[in-house]
């Protein structure tokens, strides 16, 4: 039941530069894997050449082992949810979501059952007759999972399916989504730009970065050991710091940080910082400068504080910690602080934003 | 509140304005059409409706339109579809002759097909040779409402074809409906106030329709005379009460068309 898709290549025009070039993964038989990327990465092009509304120029797509690079979107049995419903306003949502098995000409009671069944799924058992227009946001891509999912399909292609909702219904539905997805085990592939998203959702995640595939595994993978120094930065939020390399280490403050292979001694490296592997303890004056820094600004964000600091060679530094820590050391903006760090990862390819 | 009080005023000056506007152009010319058909009696007026020349001009523009509406309509939904949906060689090309009949004169359009099935047109031996009159006949008449009226449909429903993206169609695809189901199914209905509105439109120009079809019509009475045509006969003729007459059954088909019109706007706003 899994989804592989080998070396996908599409220009939309000729002599621009491919929307996705070469872009190979595989979708886990089951599982949510989410295709993570800033908007224009190309992601929402490979989902809709899997579900086979756009055409390629080389690659292929195979659904559950089955080339399907010459079967129409018609014949490929993909269940599709787009970021803005695409319900059918004319239809009431019982018709919405009965239009698949309509089209496959089943008997009446067959669709009735069908339908209601997957009302009572989407716990919307009682709108059936409404039509899209009397319905929530939240509601009415609930009805659009109930669509795409009433004709069985093999997968489940989300593209960008809370993208038009407000914070506090992207949440609930997410987590719904993956309640759905306990029950009914299907393969899903989930288009989203929110790392949030395909980090709670997804036990799969492939991060795709101009029409190129940056890297493909584990959530925590991903998050922990990032292949590339945008790719840091763009999960989570991250400090980019400038170091020299020596022997087999950079030096940052009071962690030695582990070099990796091809560097040269003495070599400039940036070395990845995430906002929480940073600690603010209070300067004392025996401190060594190299690491004193000044509270630019103090932000309390519900149980955290977010701090910037100005370290002693002008860098600026984003701070993650828990209140009852700051509050413990009495910090205040404008104090002078030591940081130290707990964890951090070395690159040696040039970066510039 | 003095600030409110003055635009307030202003507010009025400007309805009084715009009311006097449409009063003076368009309700009074109106109700003079009506009132002048009906000046010499009522009896006069009904003798005038039932002439049997006004009568073959109301049944020719009610064939006229009844051909050339559904045509334009079935025309304007396939031609908006092809344009809005697919990118093609010549895609161009076609939203510019879609357009054309708005930029030519109707008298123009009239003199093309004249100059194509005239005696001494293209095609004007040929369909001499096998007896059928297209020109000062008919056919003429409905080919030439065909053109002039031939936009309006196919603009109304590109406009929202072009504005509405194809998500909901791409859905239906994704669910296993064929092409033609997807169209019959999503598209349509998705279309439909456009499409009446449209053809709401071609109608009333198609019955109101002058230059064009006075240039292919021959004026042939009882025959080839069209509501319009029928009415600047009578006038010139100074048989004003007949020709007020026709004009005020050609203003009732007006109206009514504009009130299916308005109709047809309330409820596809809903």
């Amino acid at each position: 039941m899994s989804v592989i898709v080998k070396g996908l290549t599409k220009h939309f025009s000729p002599g621009a530069a491919p929307a996705i070039a070469d872009v190979s993964f595989e979708a886990p038989s089951g599982g949510i894997t989410a295709l993570l990327g800033p908007s224009g990465a190309g992601k929402s092009t490979v989902l809709r050449a899997i579900a086979g509304l756009e055409t390629v120029d080389s690659g292929s797509v195979a659904i559950e082992g089955r080339d399907c690079s010459r079967v129409r979107v018609q014949d490929r049995n993909v269940g599709f949810v787009f970021q803005n419903y695409a319900l059918f306003e004319h239809m009431t949502i019982a018709e919405n979501i009965g239009f698949g098995l309509r089209i496959r000409r089943r008997s009446r009671r067959e669709i009735a059952e069908r339908v209601a069944e997957l009302l009572n799924l989407i716990q919307l058992s009682d709108l059936g007759r409404r039509y899209p227009s009397e319905l929530s946001g939240g509601q009415r891509q609930r009805v659009a999972f109930a669509r795409a999912l009433a004709v069985e399909p093999r997968v489940l292609l989300l593209d960008e399916p809370f993208g038009a909702l407000d914070v506090k219904v992207r949440v609930e539905l997410r987590e719904w989504l993956h309640r759905l997805h306990e029950e009914i085990k299907i393969t899903t592939l989930l288009v989203t730009h929110d790392q949030t998203d395909a980090f709670e959702v997804a036990e799969h995640v492939v991060v795709l970065f101009d029409g190129k595939v940056a890297q493909a595994g584990a959530p925590h993978d991903i998050y922990d050991q990032p292949s590339t120094a945008r790719l840091a930065q763009f999960i989570g939020g991250a400090n980019m710091l400038k170091s020299d390399a020596h022997a087999d280490q950079a030096q940052m403050t009071s962690l030695g940080v582990a070099m990796p292979a091809g560097h040269v001694s003495g070599q400039r490296v940036h070395v990845l910082v995430r906002p929480h592997d940073l600690r603010l303890t209070r300067s004392t004056q025996e401190a060594p400068d190299l690491n004193l820094g000044e509270i630019l600004h103090l932000r309390r964000v519900g149980g955290y504080v977010k701090a910037t600091v100005r370290l002693s060679n002008g860098d600026h530094v984003a701070v993650e910690c828990p209140k009852s820590e700051i509050d413990d050391l009495g910090i205040v903006q404008g104090d002078s602080v030591l940081v130290d760090v707990r964890a951090a990862k070395v690159f040696i390819e040039d970066y510039s934003i | 509140m003095r600030h409110t009080h003055g635009t307030r005023a202003i507010r009025w000056l400007l309805c009084g304005l715009a009311l006097a506007c449409v009063g003076t152009l368009l309700v009074i010319p109106l109700v003079a059409v009506f009132v002048n058909a009906l000046s010499a009696g009522v009896s006069t007026y009904l003798g005038n409706v039932t002439h049997p020349e006004t009568v073959s001009a109301i049944k020719l523009t009610l064939l006229t339109a009844g051909v050339a509406v559904p045509l334009n309509a079935a025309f304007g939904v396939v031609a908006a579809w092809l344009i809005a949906k697919f990118e093609f060689p010549g895609k161009n090309v076609l939203l510019t002759l879609i357009d054309l009949p708005f930029s030519v004169s109707p008298v123009v359009s009239g003199l093309l097909f004249v100059l194509l099935f005239g005696r001494q047109g293209w095609f004007g031996p040929w369909l001499s040779d096998h007896d059928i009159r297209v020109i000062f006949a008919v056919p003429g008449i409905v080919l030439a409402t065909l053109f002039v009226t031939f936009p309006f449909v196919a603009r109304e429903v590109l406009a929202l074809l072009q504005t509405q993206d194809s998500n909901a169609e791409e859905a239906a695809l994704t669910l296993g409906a064929s092409g033609w189901q997807m169209f019959w199914h999503v598209t349509l209905p998705k279309a439909k106030w456009s499409i009446l509105y449209g053809t709401i439109l071609c109608n009333a120009r198609a019955m109101g329709e002058f230059g064009a079809v006075s240039v292919v019509s021959g004026h042939i009475r009882g025959l080839t005379n069209t509501m319009p045509l029928h009415v600047e006969i009578l006038y010139n003729e100074y048989n004003f009460a007949g020709a007020f007459a026709t004009a005020s059954v050609l203003a009732l088909l007006a109206v009514v068309t504009l009130a299916l019109k308005r109709v047809v706007e309330w409820r596809s706003a809903r």
